[in-house]
């Protein structure tokens, strides 16, 4: 077989011609079953026959045409543009993109009735358990094919668009890192060393409180922030490992390695800002930007509230310092957004045009120059106009051997928003009361994880 | 002139004659065809609007909090599991008691607070003293106002590290965020919005009050004070339910507020923001959700059974 030269062929290849041959009478079955979706309870009759139902072939897919629908969380001005641009970019005269743009917390809180109801044919969304919960569902559709058709993407991406089922359901886009941000300028100024354990971090805290500075900027008003927190300590306290299964509600939290993680964040609570529950992460970030603090653990957006140029030039990171050396610092967290397709898509030949599209370095090149606060997931897109930050994002992600998500989309959604942020909250609160704290925890994730 | 006057009346009390009576019931049975179809249709429309808005999502919402519904899925994939969500709301759901306990304080605070002030703003604004129509507005300013308009505004007088508050009290204190303040900040904003309220209904109600009682009340050597408490407070009783069923409820589905500052967490849990987290968020435990929007229906019942009592009983001594 001679080498496919355009993308279209290539994927043309991958379907046998049986499939592209049965192909339209299951789309219209399918089509006869939308009809009924208004009706009661219909949904989740449909979730069970749509797992059955048939998928657009490749041949297709190269000669998709017709009216696609992209629904996007990226409410603020700057992405908007950006995905504006990114569809433009697409360049596909056959397909008609209606980009459906809904607010960035609106769209999470209201994702069930979203793919319970009329979702649009691609959608953004995020990796980890919280993409495999709705593929669990039968609420997204499985795009291993356009997969085959991806390159550049590491193992680790394709993992972690990977649900229970073995098929892939996510698209990876972009992605930064959580660690601790600072800026370089006041770290020269001061004298101060970048630390690698705990300890030296510690110590550079009471000297930073000595200098009159906050050592660890911290916001958690909207109640994840300190999630992040949470995950790095258990990372380097307990590894990647225990943090997979302790999300995914294996491990108890009532066990002493838990309790350490709420024990050596206690050890630190004192160098953190004060009166954390009312401010929020903006607020925070902003203190690190005026040089009122001296670091601050969070994901690299906090770069949105530093102007662009000098002032975010004068921004860098480090990993979060080792605690435990056996563990060492391996592990990253590194939240991956991207891509999902409806499960009853009305237009997937489009849908997975569209997608493999999304995948490539070229698409993610054009939205990545516009928020340079995240880093293209495609290892073949241009790094040459990345800013300092962005490049060393890449270097850092890459020298991981684990990549995490982050608690609330590594660990179910119902658990992480009533359980665990409240349950953060109160321990910021009161410090104390570690085993009350824990005990609740795991007796609130037993009803939880069984149900 | 007189006998003839004097006779009218007394015409008028008689029994109605054989023949006008039988005419009126004539008219009943008159009911054309489109009069019965208007009706039925006048009837049965506001009626199943009820059934399907009102008693068919309060009906499942109790049936459902007998599940573990996760509101993804075929209604078939619904495992009844008993009382299990209220034993765990109970039991262990931390945020429950708080809640409840905010729902209770939020009442008082209407109630102690709140709703008297608005009644003496309404009634101060009563007298007609100059620029009245001024103060109504100012007061009444805050109800009209957008939600997310009035979460702004209190959020720029609150807010630790920029507020006004903080500013001209020279003080660092965390209004919304310290977990023992932040439910007086928001009782304080409620308030705010509840008094104008409370006070347009009370003013309108003072202005239907026929002016000739006080003036007899005051005649009868009565001063300010005990003309209003014995004389116009029990005439306004009507408006003065309405006014206490107004306060209950805004105390019961408190929500908006609390939602707008920090989604109800940290010391602002309310039952209404913990059924939204639950049930409306990605989060999705609808049963366990409906478990805690059945305990709020229960308790508003008894708020509406005490009403019901007392409007009924009136009603039998009349």
């Amino acid at each position: 077989m001679s080498r496919p030269s355009t993308e279209a062929q290539y994927l043309a290849g991958l379907t046998p011609a049986s499939v592209a041959a049965t192909r339209l009478g299951r789309r219209s079955l399918l089509k006869s079953a939308v009809a009924g979706a208004g009706l009661l309870g219909a949904t989740g009759l449909l979730a069970a026959c749509g797992s059955g139902g048939g998928s657009a072939g490749a041949a297709d897919v190269a000669n998709a045409s017709g009216a696609l629908s992209f629904g996007s969380n990226q409410s603020d001005a700057t992405p908007k543009a950006a995905y504006e641009a990114l569809v433009k970019g697409f360049n596909d005269p056959a397909i008609q993109i209606t980009t459906n743009t809904v607010d960035h917390n609106t769209f999470q809180e209201n994702i069930n009735n979203y793919l319970q109801g009329q979702p649009d044919d691609v959608f953004t969304w995020f990796a980890g358990y919280r993409m495999q919960f709705f593929a669990q569902q039968g609420l997204a559709g499985d795009i291993s094919d356009v997969w085959s058709g991806i390159q550049g993407d590491s193992d680790a991406l394709k993992k972690a668009s990977t649900a229970a089922d073995g098929k892939q359901y996510f698209v990876p886009f972009d992605y930064y890192p959580w660690a601790v941000y600072y800026r370089p300028s006041v770290f020269a100024a001061k004298g101060y060393q970048v630390p690698k354990t705990l300890d030296e971090y510690v110590a550079l805290g009471a000297q930073m409180q000595k200098d009159g500075l906050t050592p660890i900027a911290f916001g958690d008003k909207d109640g994840w922030p300190a999630m992040g927190t949470f995950d790095q300590l258990n990372l380097r306290i307990n590894g990647y490992q225990f943090h997979v299964d302790l999300m995914a509600g294996k491990e108890a939290w009532d066990s002493a390695k838990v309790k350490t993680v709420f024990d050596t964040w206690k050890r630190i609570l004192p160098l953190h800002q004060a009166d954390s529950l009312g401010r929020t992460w903006q607020e925070a970030a902003q203190s690190l930007q005026q040089k009122k603090s001296g670091t601050y653990v969070l994901g690299m957006f906090l770069g949105q509230q530093f102007t662009k140029g000098a002032d975010q030039d004068d921004l860098d990171f480090f990993t979060f310092p080792e605690i435990d050396s056996n563990i060492g610092t391996t592990a990253v967290e590194a939240p991956i957004d991207g891509f999902m397709m409806a499960a009853r898509p009305k237009n997937e030949a489009a849908a997975k045009k569209f997608l493999s599209y999304l995948a490539t370095p070229q698409a993610q090149g054009i939205y990545v120059k516009s928020d340079p606060t995240v880093v293209a997931a495609n290892s073949g897109a241009d790094t040459s106009g990345y800013t300092k930050l962005q490049k060393k994002a890449v270097e850092f992600v890459a020298g991981a051997k684990e990549i995490s998500q982050f608690m609330d989309r590594d660990t179910r959604p119902d658990f992480a928003s009533t359980v665990m942020i409240p349950a953060i909250q109160s321990f910021i609160k009161n410090p104390n009361d570690i085993d009350g704290l824990t005990k609740s925890i795991e007796s609130q994730k037993k009803t939880i994880f069984t149900s | 002139m007189t006998a003839q006057s004097e006779i009218a009346p007394a015409r008028a009390a008689d029994p109605p004659p054989d023949k006008p009576r039988r005419a009126r019931n004539q008219k009943v049975h008159k009911l054309t065809r489109t009069d019965l179809i208007v009706v039925s249709v006048m009837v049965a429309v506001p009626t199943l609007l009820v059934l399907v808005l009102v008693w068919f999502p309060a009906v499942a919402t109790v049936a459902l909090s007998f599940t573990n519904w996760n509101g993804i899925g075929a209604l078939s994939s619904i495992k009844a599991i008993g009382a299990d969500n209220y034993t765990n709301v109970a039991t262990n759901y931390p945020p429950f008691w708080p809640a409840l306990q905010h729902n209770l304080l939020w009442l008082a605070v209407l109630f102690v607070v709140a709703t008297p002030f608005g009644m003496f703003l309404a009634v101060l604004l009563d007298k007609e003293i100059k620029g009245s129509r001024v103060y109504q507005t100012a007061f009444y300013l805050p109800v009209i106002m957008s939600l997310a308009l009035v979460g702004f505004v209190w959020q720029l007088i609150y807010s630790r590290d920029q507020g006004i508050l903080n500013a001209v009290l020279g003080t660092q204190i965390d209004w919304y965020g310290d977990s023992s303040i932040n439910l007086w900040a928001a009782l304080v904003a409620a308030s705010w919005k509840h008094v104008g309220y409370i006070m347009l209904l009370y003013l309108a109600g003072l202005k239907a009050v026929d002016p000739s009682l006080r003036e007899a009340a005051m005649i009868d050597g009565a001063n300010e004070r005990q003309a209003f408490f014995r004389v116009i407070f029990p005439v306004m009783r009507p408006i003065n339910i309405i006014v206490l069923v107004i306060t209950v409820i805004e105390a019961l589905r408190a929500f908006d507020l609390v939602y707008v500052i920090n989604k109800g967490r940290n010391g602002l849990e309310t039952i209404a923001t913990l059924v939204t987290q639950n049930v409306v968020g990605e989060a999705s435990r609808v049963g366990f959700g409906s478990a805690m929007a059945t305990i709020m229906l229960v308790i508003s019942s008894i708020f509406v059974a005490i009403y019901l009592t007392i409007v009924m009983r009136e009603e039998r001594q009349k």
